[in-house]
């Protein structure tokens, strides 16, 4: 789509759009372009001199087994983070539709959540599960059951799940919510009248007709789960224990700055890269769906 | 006949109550953990080590907050909430600045290389500044900006979300308002202060928030550049709270600040829902 009115010069239009274009020149492509370029190159231990080694730190990456593992580690936590979160969402989304009066009140309250950084919901859920002064925790040791994501590999990946998700529900709820609103009345009231109950038209009519919005939350919220959830990991387990919760994002920062190892961090920079190019071109097929629909 | 089927498909009586008592229990679950944060903040630090630890505030709220705010561990709380807000404006002035001059320019102008701009412009939206860190810092340590408000606020404006959003608004303008403004022999700026911005208000107010919002909860880019923790944001200093040994943390200082530190953009986000939600929605599509 082009304006057919536009006005005249050339001048002008470069000054306005200079300032964008000189913010992404320095602070996007510049350093992007060297995460490639650094990629090619391993640096000596000292940092004075590096040698150009090909696809050698790519090569090396792909049969490393500590980044084969924080592949599988990232898409464990990103399935299990878009579940944990849109499943809930769309329940108390279902609710909040069916009533009349008052559904109002309950968004608003769910929506606070969503403003609470990943980082603070870390510190948040950390507090409640804390090995020495967590309640919830307290009270599964009464159970019990000894609590302790500081050692065990399962139960801190679910307490970095639960915490990334939970901010996530009030986004997700945001969007079934206005999803559901705008599923036309006249075909619930049909389906009722030949007497399907209130499950079997939830199944067979609403959610069928909510798929567009689900298809564009699965993808949002993988995206997120890749890239945006680095505080909820860094306040709670930093990775650990032995890695179980490293994510690729967080091997990224690892490596490159607490391990110094700039080569392999540019690298893995240069692989989420493509991973990020790739959800995005499937972001924009989902969302052509969307619109068209 | 319409009101029995109504009554089919919306809740009445004992169904309703049900609904209902789902949706409080739900909004209950969902606000547990900061209610126990709100708790842990009111309350001595001995009530807390000698866990279960009350469900009910204590006494201490005033003594908790004014010792984080003024005292802190690192530094004062004030002094992080301080620096959160110039970076959370900074980022969602700066952003909204720029993509209105740009989108602007490439809306109303045919200039020679427009296409190209436009394209790269369009590359940014791929790029989370998570994946591009280390040379990034690298760019802002060469400039001599660790430590300082313009290194914790450039980078993150380099992405072309808001220039989009601009652009397709800027689309639906109808041509006649231009036309005349030309006719007129209105200056280009002239029609962009008198006409564009004034009918792009709402748009821009729904990107505030939603970019106050980004720029607030940043925690990653903070945490590399500011060494200096006069320099700290607060969601980023909550985790330089915790001692790095094994000595208890201090949970009712580091508690109070993590309710300080949400309470702006919930704030922002339940005051301005309407324009929040509007927001979130356009910035997705």
């Amino acid at each position: 789509m082009e304006k057919r009115v536009t006005f005249k010069g050339w001048m002008l239009p470069l000054l306005l759009i200079a300032p964008q274009v000189l913010v992404s020149a320095v602070f996007f492509f510049y350093p992007a372009g060297q995460a490639i370029w650094q990629s090619l190159f391993i640096p000596d231990p000292f940092g004075l001199s590096s040698q150009y080694v090909g696809l050698g730190n790519f090569e090396f990456l792909l049969t490393d087994k500590f980044y084969r593992a924080s592949f599988v580690t990232t898409a464990v936590f990103s399935i299990l983070v878009t579940l944990c979160s849109m499943i809930p969402a769309l329940f108390l989304a279902v609710l909040a539709d069916r009533l009349i009066k008052g559904s109002g009140v309950y968004r608003t309250m769910l929506i606070w959540p969503y403003a609470v950084a990943p980082a603070v919901a870390g510190v948040l859920w950390l507090f409640m599960f804390n090995t020495r002064v967590g309640v919830i925790s307290w009270y599964l040791g009464q159970l019990g059951y000894d609590w302790n994501h500081v050692l065990n590999g399962g139960e801190a990946m679910g307490l970095v799940v639960v915490a990334s998700a939970w901010g996530r529900i009030s986004y997700n709820f945001l969007f079934f919510f206005a999803a559901l609103q705008a599923v036309p009345r006249s075909v619930i009231e049909a389906a009722a009248i030949d007497g399907a109950r209130f499950w079997r038209r939830f199944f067979t009519i609403v959610l069928p007709l909510l798929s567009p919005t689900t298809f564009f939350l699965l993808v949002v919220n993988v995206v997120y789960a890749f890239f945006e959830t680095f505080g909820v990991i860094h306040t709670i387990t930093g990775g650990g224990p032995q890695q179980s919760t490293t994510i690729l994002v967080y091997k990224v920062f690892s490596d490159g700055f607490v391990g110094q190892d700039l080569g392999s961090s540019s690298a893995q920079s240069v692989i989420l890269l493509i991973v990020v190019g790739l959800l995005t071109v499937v972001q924009f097929k989902v969302i052509e769906k969307r619109v068209h629909y | 006949m319409a009101r029995e089927i109504h009554g089919m498909v919306e809740k009445r009586g004992a169904g309703l109550w049900l609904n209902h008592v789902f949706m409080i229990l739900g909004v209950l679950v969902i606000f547990f953990p900061i209610w126990l944060a709100f708790v842990a903040s009111t309350v001595t630090q001995s009530e807390i080590i000698r866990p279960p630890m009350p469900v009910w505030p204590g006494d201490q709220f005033l003594t908790n907050y004014r010792n984080a705010l003024f005292s802190g561990v690192n530094v004062p709380v004030a002094t992080m909430l301080f620096n959160s807000l110039v970076m959370a404006i900074g980022i969602a002035v700066g952003k909204i600045v720029i993509s209105l001059l740009s989108a602007f320019a490439i809306v109303y102008f045919r200039f020679p290389g427009r296409n190209v701009f436009f394209w790269l412009i369009f590359l940014t939206l791929m790029l989370p500044v998570e994946v591009r860190i280390v040379p990034t810092f690298e760019v802002v340590a060469g400039f001599g900006m660790l430590n300082s408000y313009q290194g914790l606020i450039l980078p993150l404006i380099a992405s072309a979300t808001a220039t989009f959003l601009f652009r397709q608004f800027f689309l639906t303008i109808p041509d006649e308002l231009a036309e005349a403004a030309r006719v007129d022999g209105a200056r280009p700026m002239r029609f962009f202060w008198d006409i564009v911005v004034p009918m792009s208000r709402t748009n821009v107010a729904a990107l505030f928030v939603i970019l106050f919002i980004y720029g607030w909860n940043q925690y990653l880019w903070p945490l590399l550049i500011t060494t200096d923790p006069e320099m700290n944001t607060i969601v980023m200093g909550i985790k330089q709270m915790f001692p790095s040994g094994d000595d208890f943390a201090h949970w009712p200082t580091i508690m109070a600040t993590s309710i300080l530190a949400m309470i702006p953009p919930v704030i922002v986000v339940v005051s301005m829902q309407r324009l929040f939600i509007r927001g979130l929605v356009d910035s997705e599509k």
